[in-house]
């Protein structure tokens, strides 16, 4: 189908371009674009046209972490749901994190995951396999194979991987056929029992906390086994100003690191968790206001390379319950476009430059050919109102995880339309 | 930001959930309701009618003879009717949850809820559901607070003392765990004590302590020294297995009060535990029955203070 | 106010009233706060032996579940036994008759007296129930919307007062 997109602000993060514009989208790709378009459909005309008047023409958002549930724990959602959730929220590609039930540790497993999101044709799923047999960091997984099945990296999830003798091992695995690994930076004896940042906050409320020093004392160990073995490592989820600083030194010396950050941890901290409000329970936990900040700022200058959701859709009723209790994580596709924007206008960054760590940075760190607006490239695209404020609710939201620290929020950044291989897969009405 | 779920539209205290973010206008209230209610003990009949045909539910989620017998007592001498629940809960079998038993309670026309939980928060979550008449007391909530033994530690100390704002107050032991220690710091600090020391071994303090307004000590002799008030804290047996402490017998050695280290505080110092009490562990039994301990008073004192805070909340 | 009575010769008048009835074992009880200002003057002018007993209805009220808990109660002290006892329950200014009702029943909690007798100095009307002092000082007309209330100054002198409020 022959789509033409007229009048909207053109925004291609991997070339800095911010101008208006003209996309015609043919075969699944980016055809032409401005003068090139017109003229093309000059000659011959679209099978559509959408008018982008207004709005901001951006690649397609790739959220590095997003759980879609399935398979396993289809109570608290589907596919449909998440699916629909993420094109929603101008999400057109995501990885989903192995921990699901049973965990993605068998090529069998990726394949149906991969055929049920293809059959549902709305965003893009790479799957990321599961690093170790049932996620118990014993064994390695047949990597070679999940690869093959369609699995980009492999990772733990948050599962411990305690050996350190077995993670060397995985890492070194990896390396032989160049795959990389995906980790969360967290020593399990530190972090054991702790539901809150080890601060002025948890001492307060009486929870017992997690000290910032278990994200660098695993982040030490596994910089030094990437230094010794060369494989490609992506730290998921850093949490604090120490970590960052952690990872600024290790790619200064040249180590084949990147990272991300929860969008989350960009703009909550301690603070925001008031009256044990489980919303804020998250994993990694919300720490200090300085860490917060020293995040935000990290991500600006490109130390941390992108931000995800981490979309985590939990059930009301493990959420009502009292905050240690609460399973950890938030609900977030539908706000990643929103969050992200509102990180990068806090700190006056131009549009570009705030979509880059959502688009182009991701989809160098996911290695895929999306998240660029160039002829060419897969047609993955958002149409979205840059000025309008929307109110972030319950019943608004798509995904069937409600729990959303930001209820109630007002926010800018509403998809109007997206599309993924050049279909219009949501249209807000 | 939510508001303070303990004090309703007009700022009156609607439950009592913890001390901290209470105005000193309230505490103080507690407190001079609770000389009254001293009196009525004395009497004949021991019971003033205030919640008379009110029914009062004893939430208790972690065992607790004392502290709900207490509450009990009190709740009589109010003339309200009392009805215990003792809720056993294990981390692994997934009962009822903790909204739907209190769901249930409400059905049966519950007017207050005295509840106990191991995780802290708890009583807020339940007090951010009850009805509009239903009153949540907060009986202790995992590590975080105890507000009526705060309160009548607070009683117990005017009793003696008259006025904070001249006081050196100790807090002594494990600091980290005890729900008890926070709700009394934060009282203090709410009423104007210029000096609150807490005198522990690192392991036994909270990350950010300072942040509570208080002074800290890891030598109990320096820590001791001009002390008005000497409050001991109780050591839980579970803290040696948890690679917290050596031994019972170190820690005594260090942080157990004596009478030769209580010889360092004031001469008229008062000596405070909240109970119950491991001799030979955070006291000698010399200082506990000795003429300084005002332990069997505060006990006294906590069921007028625990009638203050269910007739104030009740009747908000 | 002129039209108010002076309170310090409604107290002599009251003390010439009760004096005949007083018996050794005649015991007073003042209701606070004004109650226990009148009650200090006539126990000191009779002469009482029994020490005087203070009351605090605060948890005897009816209005406790429309108004809650009366701030900062003080503290009830009868230092004499109840039971079987002549009392005089001696307040400033008697309106609806709630205050007194309350003060019985808390009586009554400490034992059960021989008699009460209820001493005021001023009775504005307005009754809500079937309670009536046995010694009154004076009738008082008190405008609608307005508080009568018996005040003590540095002095000492007891005097009443009209103010704004219920």
């Amino acid at each position: 189908m022959r789509l033409l997109i007229r009048n909207g602000r053109v925004v291609d993060p991997a070339s800095g371009r911010d101008a208006p514009g003209d996309v015609l989208l043919a075969e699944g790709r980016i055809a032409a674009l401005d003068g090139e378009a017109r003229e093309d459909v000059k000659r011959r005309p679209a099978d559509r046209t959408l008018d982008a008047k207004g709005l901001v023409v951006a690649p397609g958002l790739i959220d590095l972490s997003a759980r879609l549930r399935e398979p396993g724990y289809e109570y608290k959602a589907t596919l449909e749901s998440e699916l629909d959730a993420a094109v929603a929220g101008g999400v057109t590609s995501l990885a989903c994190p192995p921990d699901t039930d049973p965990p993605l540790d068998e090529p069998g497993l990726v394949d149906m995951l991969r055929r049920r999101a293809k059959a549902l044709a709305r965003a893009r799923v790479y799957p990321i396999g599961a690093l170790s047999v049932k996620l118990e960091g014993e064994s390695l997984t047949e990597m070679a194979e999940l690869a093959e099945a369609g699995c980009v990296a492999f990772s733990q999830a948050n599962a411990p991987l305690t050996d350190t003798q077995v993670l060397w091992r995985a890492l070194q695995y990896a390396a032989t056929f160049g795959f990389r690994i995906w980790l969360r930076a967290q020593d399990v004896w530190l972090a054991r029992g702790g539901v809150a940042h080890d601060g002025d906050v948890a001492t307060r409320l009486g929870l017992p906390g997690i000290p910032a020093f278990a994200e660098t004392v695993a982040l030490g160990t596994i910089l030094e086994l990437v230094r010794a073995t060369g494989t490609h490592v992506h730290l998921c989820r850093l949490s604090s100003a120490a970590g960052v600083e952690m990872m600024r030194r290790a790619k200064a010396d040249g180590l084949p690191v990147t990272c991300d950050v929860g969008i989350h941890h960009v703009h909550l901290s301690e603070m925001d968790l008031g009256y044990f409000d489980s919303h804020c329970r998250l994993d990694p936990p919300l720490r200090s206001q300085r860490d917060r900040d020293a995040l935000g700022a990290g991500l600006a200058d490109g130390t941390i390379d992108c931000a995800c959701s981490d979309h985590t859709p939990v059930d009301e009723d493990e959420k009502n319950i009292p905050f240690a209790e609460a399973e950890p994580g938030a609900t977030g596709l539908e706000l990643l476009l929103p969050l992200t924007l509102k990180w990068g206008a806090a700190r006056r960054l131009p549009l570009a430059a705030t979509l880059a760590r959502v688009t182009s940075d991701a989809a160098r760190v996911l290695g895929v050919q999306s998240g660029r607006i160039q002829v060419g490239a897969p047609a993955d695209l958002v149409l979205f109102d840059p000025a309008a404020p929307f109110r972030i609710s319950a019943e608004a939201l798509k995904s069937q995880g409600k729990n959303s620290p930001f209820l109630g929020y007002e926010l800018v950044g509403r998809a109007s339309a997206t599309l993924v291989a050049g279909n219009v897969v949501f249209e807000r009405a | 930001m939510e508001r303070n779920p303990q004090l309703n539209k007009n700022g009156e205290l609607q439950h009592l959930l913890s001390i901290e973010g209470l105005p000193r206008e309230i505490l103080t209230s507690v407190l001079d309701t609770a000389n009254s209610f001293v009196g009525v003990t004395g009497r004949e009949v021991k019971k003033v009618p205030l919640l008379r045909g009110k029914s009062v539910f004893n939430l208790f989620f972690e065992p607790s003879t004392r502290t709900r017998t207490t509450f009990e007592i009190a709740a009589k001498r109010l003339s309200a009717d009392v009805i215990n629940l003792n809720v056993a809960v294990s981390s692994h079998t997934k009962g009822e949850s903790l909204l739907d038993t209190v769901a249930n309670l409400s059905a049966m026309q519950a007017d207050l809820f005295v509840v106990r939980h191991g995780s802290a928060g708890a009583p807020f979550l339940i007090a951010r559901h009850v009805k509009p008449h239903e009153h949540v007391i907060n009986a202790g909530d995992g590590r975080h607070a105890h507000p009526t033994q705060g309160l009548l530690d607070l009683y117990t100390i005017r009793h003696y003392r008259k006025d904070f704002s001249n006081l050196v107050v100790a807090v002594v032991g494990d600091v980290l765990h005890s729900r008890v220690a926070r709700s009394l710091i934060h009282g203090l600090t709410t009423l104007g004590t210029p000096e609150v020391r807490v005198i522990g071994p690192q392991t036994l303090l909270p990350a950010g302590v300072e942040a509570l307004g208080v002074r800290v000590f890891h030598s109990m002799r320096e820590g001791l020294r001009d002390c008005d008030v000497v409050v001991m804290l109780r050591l839980q047996s579970e803290r040696m297995r948890g690679a917290l402490l050596p031994s019972a017998q170190e820690f005594f050695k260090h942080y157990g009060l004596t009478a030769e280290k209580l010889a360092l505080a004031k001469p008229d110092a008062i000596v405070m535990h909240p109970g119950p009490m491991n001799r030979g562990v955070e006291i000698a039994s010399t200082v506990a029955d000795g003429p300084h301990s005002v332990i069997l008073p505060q006990v006294t004192f906590g069921i007028a203070v625990r009638m203050a805070v269910m007739s104030i909340v009740a009747g908000n | 106010m002129s039209r108010l009575p002076d309170a310090e010769k409604l107290c002599t008048k009251l003390v010439a009233e009760l004096a005949p009835r007083i018996v050794p074992g005649t015991a007073m009880i003042g209701l606070h706060t004004g109650g226990v200002w009148l009650a200090e003057r006539l126990h000191a002018a009779l002469n009482l032996k029994e020490p005087l007993g203070t009351l605090d209805v605060a948890f005897y009220r009816d209005d406790y579940h429309q108004q809650g808990l009366a701030r900062n109660p003080k503290r009830s002290r009868i230092p004499f036994d109840v039971a079987g006892r002549d009392l005089l329950l001696v307040d400033d200014v008697i309106y609806t008759g709630r205050t007194v009702r309350a003060a019985m029943n808390e009586l009554f909690d400490y034992g059960r007296p021989q008699s009460i007798a209820l001493v005021v100095l001023a009775d504005r009307g307005g009754r809500q129930l079937p309670v009536c002092p046995q010694y009154c000082g004076a009738l008082v007309d008190v405008p609608q919307g307005m508080r009568l209330r018996l005040k003590r100054g540095p002095d000492d002198k007891l005097a009443l007062e009209l103010e704004h409020g219920a």
